[in-house]
């Protein structure tokens, strides 16, 4: 029998490497798996490559886990907010490295990661600093800018319904990076308001299919 | 000469805006488009963290941290409205399937480039968030904005000295002085004195060969 369901959030972050790229899920605070953070700055894996829309908010979630010193690089389009407070302290310190990706390229570098895709061509960001460096294609009269594929060892997202399959659905605007990531990392583990009995989720609602889901972690909202 | 307040630039803004179009407002000033959308017109907002079909702000203490806008503030679904992840959102973007974004700009210049996410100041955080995206994206980019910096100079411009955000990519910009249109070959007309102040004078503060 597969069952993906582990009954704690040390189990659920077990084994996850020094050095490992990790994609963390949300939007701001949306959909960002608060108990998995705090479960793997816990667990103490260092030397972490962060991905996720932005770089913490507040003190608590990412912003906590970059304070925590555990990690060397964050990759992502909006870091500088009210509350980056702690992202802003230790890129100023250079403590931490920043490479910063327009947003929707953010996502399609993660999404043809998952899908095997060896890199696309975009026109966002053409001739803008962001894409300094990087190969320009024109295409029937269209120049594009080339981007290279995101791949992580871990995904750590927020989901509000899993089965022991792995299957997911998610709550509204929390879904955002979730269903992406989840595909494009080694192991994704996934923080589930509820989970529930197999079939019980709609077939034709589910977002993220179970293959993509190594371990769920029941947290109560 | 009664230059437009922000909500007044918002207000003429929205007038533009037809029935059915799909639209992205930034965060910021653009957001405030939002309330003088008129309410006998069907008009589907785009936000970039997923969803369309995106509704005014809920009633104090119906807030769902789960449904946020782009500026993470707290908002409603009308009914028929969706949620998708991500990268679906930004290939909506990306894909030329939304009909206008309204970004906010440091400059725009008379052939449409803008630049709206870094100041460029050696100890400036950068963050770029979605604005590439949109201003490459969607079919209409129209700016709104102060015409004048702090300083009284120019946000319209014969070159950009920001960071550029894209490249001839702004089809009109909204201002307190007036409303602009950027035609092909970097011709910038006006297509409407909104504070009155004549072409002589708005001619004098963009320093641009405007056309009327």
């Amino acid at each position: 029998m597969i069952n993906k369901i582990v009954p704690t959030l040390q189990d659920a972050v077990a084994g996850i490497a020094d050095g490992s790229t990790v994609l963390v899920g949300g939007f701001g605070g949306a959909g960002q798996p608060l108990a998995l953070i705090d479960a793997l700055i816990e667990q103490g894996a260092k030397d972490l490559t962060i991905v996720n829309n932005n770089a913490g908010n507040g003190d608590t979630g990412l912003a906590a886990l970059l304070k925590s010193g555990q990690v060397r690089k964050i990759i992502c389009s909006f870091p500088r907010q009210a509350d980056s407070h702690v992202f802003d302290g230790l890129y100023r310190a250079g403590k931490l490295e920043l490479e910063l990706v327009p947003q929707g390229t953010l996502a399609e570098r993660i999404r043809a990661g998952g899908a095997g895709i060896g890199g696309f061509y975009t026109r966002t960001g053409l001739g803008t600093m962001l894409a300094e460096g990087k190969e320009v294609r024109n295409i029937n009269g269209v120049e594009f800018v080339f981007e290279l594929p995101i791949v992580a060892d871990v995904a750590l997202i927020k989901a509000k319904l899993g089965d022991r399959w792995g299957n997911l659905t998610y709550n509204k605007t929390a879904r955002n990076f979730g269903p992406v990531h989840a595909t494009a990392a080694k192991l994704t583990i996934a923080e589930v308001d509820d989970v529930v009995e197999l079939g019980e989720l709609d077939p034709e609602a589910v977002v993220t299919p179970g293959i993509y889901v190594k371990r769920i972690v029941r947290v109560q909202a | 000469m009664k230059r437009l307040s922000r909500d007044e630039i918002a207000q003429r803004l929205a007038r533009d805006i037809p029935e059915g179009a799909f639209v992205n407002l930034g965060i910021g000033l653009p957001t405030k488009v939002a309330n003088y959308l008129p309410d006998d017109k069907e008009i589907f907002l785009q936000s970039e963290n997923g969803v369309l079909g995106m509704g005014p702000a809920p009633a104090k203490g119906q807030e769902d941290w789960n449904l946020i806008n782009a500026g993470k503030q707290p908002v409603t679904l009308l009914k028929g409205g969706s949620y998708f992840h991500h990268a679906d959102s930004f290939a909506m973007m990306r894909g030329g399937h939304l009909d206008i974004c309204v970004l906010g700009a440091f400059q725009v210049s008379s052939d449409g480039d803008l630049a709206n996410w870094h100041t460029g100041e050696p100890d400036a955080i950068p963050a770029v968030g979605g604005a590439m995206d949109l201003a490459i994206g969607a079919r209409s980019v129209y700016i709104m904005m102060e015409l004048l910096t702090k300083e009284d100079q120019s946000k319209m411009v014969a070159k950009c000295t920001y960071p550029l955000t894209g490249l001839k990519c702004v089809s009109r910009v909204y201002t307190d002085y007036a409303v602009f249109e950027i035609q092909p070959g970097g011709v910038v007309k006006v297509i409407e004195d909104c504070a009155g102040v004549g072409q002589e004078e708005l001619l004098k503060l963009t320093g641009l060969p405007l056309t009327f």
